[in-house]
């Protein structure tokens, strides 16, 4: 195990990786990553690596669990054996059943559903590397999926997190500083909507600087919002080359 | 798998929140009546049973001995488990915990391990090697709506009515001594659940407005009424202003929860 460091921020206010207190993490984000699912999208965030995958509109299985009204979206957000130090057993642990169910109730709110009764969408989100943050890169990463396989959305779902980390309030916590940090807060939001889709939050803040977390999680994911769309522009512009060759 | 509330009853729910009122009487910043009794399980090590209207749950702690986890080795442990017994609603069922008792473990976990509510520094025994390891049991007896604070209440009465063995190290072994002394307690937080129904915020939401509300937020709040714990659920959301609106909410209730509480 690693010690803990014991201050994670310098005297010039700088980060354990040189970051300042409301920098984020170097983003990747592909849409489009995978041949044989209807939507998919990879996002690297610092040294987080995702991969997100959509199925459907299909037929739900099993049937029984079809609803007349609207579609029913699943989500299994599920993290490799490699991803973390410690090995982790590949079968879903308590925390991945919990997440699978904040990360769907995340989404939920973003998609038409009621335009697909009787079906269903899988969405499945594999952590290939954790440092950090998953769950909000898996909802950003999930989000372009379900775009990316065409299904009619509100807007797409951003999530970034925002903490504090020994007095400060910083953005887009990594491992450590969520780890040996004071408290951390994952934000999932729909900027042209201004709906908070997902909030979490553990460690001890007064409520001024939960409300400066919030804030700027908000801020954070406002910019990943944009990586997000010019993601899903690129993949349609490399589209339009090969169409026009 | 939910039972269903009517079109009807929906909407007169919902009619009645906009005109500032509420099915059973209630106004949209009450609570159902709180009824507490701590200690009726005489084998476990502590007990507390909450009773929030006709929401039922019945809490038990054991304390035993254990191994540390490796990157805490002068931790004891606390665990944290839910189990929505079939008896209790019609839409449970027997079988291995489903995503909503986890859900529950966790926020009622959440709760407690981020407000420092046990000390766990003084279950430490031998340093990486043994400790004082706490269940936590949360047994739901009948469903009404807003198990999790009725839940994270009886948690919290039952740890602070838990005792544990009394023991010495004596030539490096430990010896259990006759006698017991209460578990080393730091805090007592109290979880306040907030419905969102008709874009109007409601706390303590029972079972009728929980099938038909948009969301849910729950805070933990700790003595010195600063915010713990988190947890928004739903298939809705919020906007940023109903976040603030909420955490000031969840302040005062948990305070007016606290002042009437003996505990």
């Amino acid at each position: 195990m690693n010690e803990k460091p014991e201050k994670l921020i310098d005297k010039k206010g700088l980060r354990l990786d040189g970051r300042k207190a409301d920098e984020l993490r170097p983003i990747k984000i592909e849409v489009g990553v995978l041949s044989n699912a209807d939507g998919s999208a990879y996002i690297e965030q610092g040294k987080n690596k995702i991969l997100a995958a959509v199925f459907g509109p299909r037929e739900m299985h099993p049937k029984h669990l079809a609803l007349p009204d609207r579609m029913v979206l699943r989500c299994r957000y599920h993290m490799a054996p490699f991803s973390v130090q410690e090995r982790k057993s590949p079968a879903p642990s308590r925390r991945e059943v919990e997440l699978s169910k904040v990360i769907r109730e995340s989404l939920e709110p973003s998609v038409f559903l009621e335009y697909y009764p009787r079906t269903g969408i899988d969405v499945f989100v594999e952590v290939l590397q954790a440092d950090g943050g998953t769950r909000c890169a898996s909802i950003t990463a999930a989000s372009l999926a379900i775009a990316d396989a065409g299904i009619p959305m509100r807007d797409l779902v951003v999530a970034c997190a925002a903490g504090k980390v020994d007095d400060t309030v910083v953005l887009d916590l990594m491992d450590t500083e969520d780890k040996a940090g004071v408290a951390d807060v994952p934000v999932a939001y729909m900027p042209n909507l201004n709906a908070v889709t997902l909030l979490q939050m553990d460690g001890i803040l007064t409520p001024d600087e939960f409300e400066n977390a919030v804030n700027l999680a908000m801020e954070g994911c406002k910019k990943i919002y944009a990586l997000q769309k010019e993601a899903l522009k690129t993949k349609y512009m490399n589209v339009k080359e090969e169409v026009e060759e | 798998m939910s039972s269903l509330v009517t079109r009807v009853r929906q909407k007169q729910i919902g009619q009645l929140i906009d005109t500032g009122k509420r099915l059973d009487g209630r106004g949209l910043g009450d609570y159902r009546e709180i009824k507490l009794e701590q200690g009726l399980i005489e084998k476990a090590e502590g007990s507390a049973r909450v009773l929030l209207g006709k929401t039922e749950v019945l809490v038990g702690t054991k304390v035993e001995t254990g191994q540390p986890f490796p990157d805490t080795p002068n931790e004891g442990v606390q665990t944290v488990n839910a189990e929505l017994v079939p008896l209790a609603s019609p839409t449970f069922e027997p079988g291995p915990p489903d995503e909503n008792s986890i859900e529950l473990a966790r926020i009622v976990d959440r709760g407690i391990r981020e407000s420092k509510a046990i000390d766990v520094e003084k279950l430490c025994i031998e340093p990486g090697k043994n400790v004082f390891v706490v269940f936590v049991d949360v047994w739901v007896l009948n469903h009404d709506g807003n198990l999790i604070d009725a839940s994270a209440l009886a948690a919290v009465a039952a740890l602070l009515n838990t005792k544990m063995p009394n023991y010495e190290i004596k030539d490096g072994e430990v010896k259990i001594k006759q006698g017991y002394i209460p578990l080393p307690l730091k805090s007592r937080p109290i979880t306040v659940t907030l419905g969102k129904i008709n874009d109007k915020l409601i706390v303590d939401p029972w079972l009728e407005e929980e099938q038909i509300m948009d969301a849910r937020i729950s805070m933990a709040i700790n003595d010195e009424g600063n915010i713990c714990a988190i947890q928004k659920g739903g298939a809705g959301y919020f906007t940023p202003q109903q976040i603030v609106e909420a955490t000031k909410i969840a302040q005062e209730k948990a305070a007016e929860i606290r002042k009437k509480l003996d505990w």
